[in-house]
């Protein structure tokens, strides 16, 4: 695949992939960022993947961008990324209660579809983490289903509550600390996403993939009750997507 | 131990920063002015990395609880001890039952207050540092309020009195140097050429976040949007308005705006000493340059340290 190196100063470099967002262009950075990580290049002190490219954070004191790009050239040169289906799936419960989906009747106006309707379809897929950034644990997430595009709030809420489950244009995600912020809520997971105590403090990877699935109030509460107590974590599946 | 009798402005416990965790959203922290916290820690005897007090626009006062070594380094906001004069840049023994007293910022806007052994409050992720918009970190996440205490750690020896250090000064006007990218390519010539050799003015939106400036819009070649990317202490994103964004310690980790150049690690301390209305001009440099100039910065770290 082709590439160009973006220089940020003496602090980063960014792999630059094709500029357009894409499974394939993502599912090679994936695969990028986990051959870097295993190279452990003294003095790199940070990989942060995104849609198109990696950047590098390094230490210029201890390793220099010319020897930086020529080993970066040398594992590009060698990746392959493998056809494989093989996938990590984080099942997020969600609570689609009008308590929490505050705005699902405009998403229902806007898309002609009913409540039902707009559950079914968004728990229908997993999700791919295309990346992570915004605020702690914010999944950039793709593939959402065409008929739930939703255009974003015109003025955004002053603090959407953590663990809000909302549609932004053809984006969908989890808000995973309050924050401010323009989607249209649907729901919320009683999940912590983001704990500062855990290790690592964030659930999921970029390169993973999120499905949804609807629970009842009742059971909202419940887990909440069980994830407060310690005795619930969420379950990552190995599947064959 | 000191007790915070008034706390300042934004005052809050930073280390160098919480690296490793970018790839999940969590921005770097860490002071901002990094020569500064380097001096006031090395010239207490402590690792470049001890937490120390960043302080903004105006100081704290605080009582000394034990007998404490400390020194303040960056902006000078007039510091005395039991209400005598003392100078940056020097450590000095704090006797049990001492008062610092500091006031607002006369030159720089930054200041930072280390102790021997340094600040001793819980690692989160690794780091001291204090992420106030996420609310961890620190002292509770938080920035300090009057009555907070703070543990200090141990020390091994007792710092040299006798030891000082050169101040900077923190002038109206500065150049910072920048290597351009990483999307200059998004830039017409005339656009870097101006944004190279005008004089920005300092808005007064600066914070940890970003130092906005003001000055001739730059046009770009078809919009400022890109793709969101990573996001490097420093860089220097242009919004929608054509006016330039310095991404500085408590930047978001990716954005979705060109950034058309980097200041480099060795002037990011003399940036975080910018004021409203403070002028900036920007110094074209090769990363090469940029890497010689990180390297001087180290030595002269590693000197202070005696190293």
């Amino acid at each position: 695949m082709k590439y160009s190196f973006l220089q940020n100063g003496d602090r980063a470099l960014t792999v630059q992939l094709e500029k357009e967002i894409s499974e394939e262009v993502n599912a090679y950075i994936t695969a990028l960022t986990s051959s870097v990580q295993d190279k452990h290049i003294d003095g790199v002190t940070e990989l942060v993947p995104t849609f198109t490219s990696l950047m590098i954070v390094y230490d210029c004191t201890v390793i220099k961008a010319r020897k930086l790009k020529a080993i970066l050239s040398e594992i590009i040169d060698n990746l392959s990324v493998g056809v494989t289906n093989a996938a990590k799936v984080w099942d997020i419960p969600v609570c689609y209660d009008d308590e929490f989906a505050l705005d699902i009747e405009s998403v229902c106006q806007h898309t002609g579809l009913t409540k039902d309707e707009i559950i079914t379809i968004h728990t229908s897929v997993p999700y791919l983490i295309y990346m992570l950034g915004f605020l702690p644990g914010f999944a950039y997430l793709g593939g959402m289903d065409k008929r739930l595009v939703t255009p974003r709030l015109e003025s955004p809420r002053l603090e959407i509550f953590k663990g809000a489950v909302g549609i932004g244009g053809e984006q969908t995600g989890i808000y995973p600390i309050a924050s401010p912020g323009g989607w249209r809520l649907i729901g919320k997971t009683p999940v912590n996403v983001y704990d500062p105590k855990a290790n690592p403090p964030i659930l999921y990877n970029a390169g993973e993939y999120i499905q949804f699935y609807s629970i009842s109030r009742e059971e909202f509460d419940e887990l909440e009750n069980r994830i407060a107590q310690g005795t619930y974590s969420p379950v990552c599946r190995e599947v064959n997507l | 131990m000191i007790r915070i009798t008034s706390p300042g402005m934004i005052t809050t416990v930073q280390d160098l920063g919480r690296p490793g965790f970018m790839k999940t959203g969590f921005t770097e922290s860490g002071v901002m002015d990094k020569r500064s916290a380097v001096v006031a820690n090395t010239l207490c005897g402590n690792d470049f990395n001890a937490p120390v007090l960043e302080m903004t626009v105006t100081g704290i006062c605080c009582d000394f609880i034990h007998d404490t070594y400390f020194c303040i380094s960056g902006g000078n906001f007039s510091p005395s001890l039991n209400g005598v004069p003392i100078k940056n840049n020097k450590p000095y023994l704090a006797p049990a039952g001492s008062k610092l007293t500091m006031g607002k910022a006369v030159s720089g806007i930054r200041t930072y207050l280390a102790v021997s052994g340094g600040f001793a409050v819980p690692l989160v992720m690794g780091s001291a540092s204090t992420n106030m918009k996420i609310g961890v970190g620190g002292l509770e996440g938080r920035k300090l309020k009057a009555g907070d205490i703070l543990e200090t750690g141990g020390f091994k020896s007792a710092p040299d009195l006798k030891k000082e250090v050169q101040k900077d000064v923190y002038p109206n006007e500065i150049t910072v140097r920048a290597v351009p990218g990483p999307q200059d390519d998004m830039f017409t010539d005339t656009d870097l050429k101006l944004f190279f050799s005008q004089i920005y003015c300092v808005s007064p939106f600066f914070d940890r976040m970003g130092i906005r400036l003001n000055g001739i819009s730059l046009k770009g070649k078809d919009g400022m949007d890109i793709i969101s990317d990573g996001i490097a202490f420093g860089s220097v994103q242009i919004s929608r308005n054509g006016q330039p964004i310095i991404l500085m310690a408590d930047h978001q980790t990716t954005g979705g705006y060109a950034k058309i150049a980097t200041v480099i690690s060795a002037d990011l301390p003399k940036l975080a000493q910018a004021k409203g209305n403070d002028r900036i001009r920007f110094r074209r440099i090769t990363v090469e340059k940029a890497e010689k100039a990180a390297v001087k910065e180290m030595k002269f770290y590693n000197k202070l340290a005696g190293r």
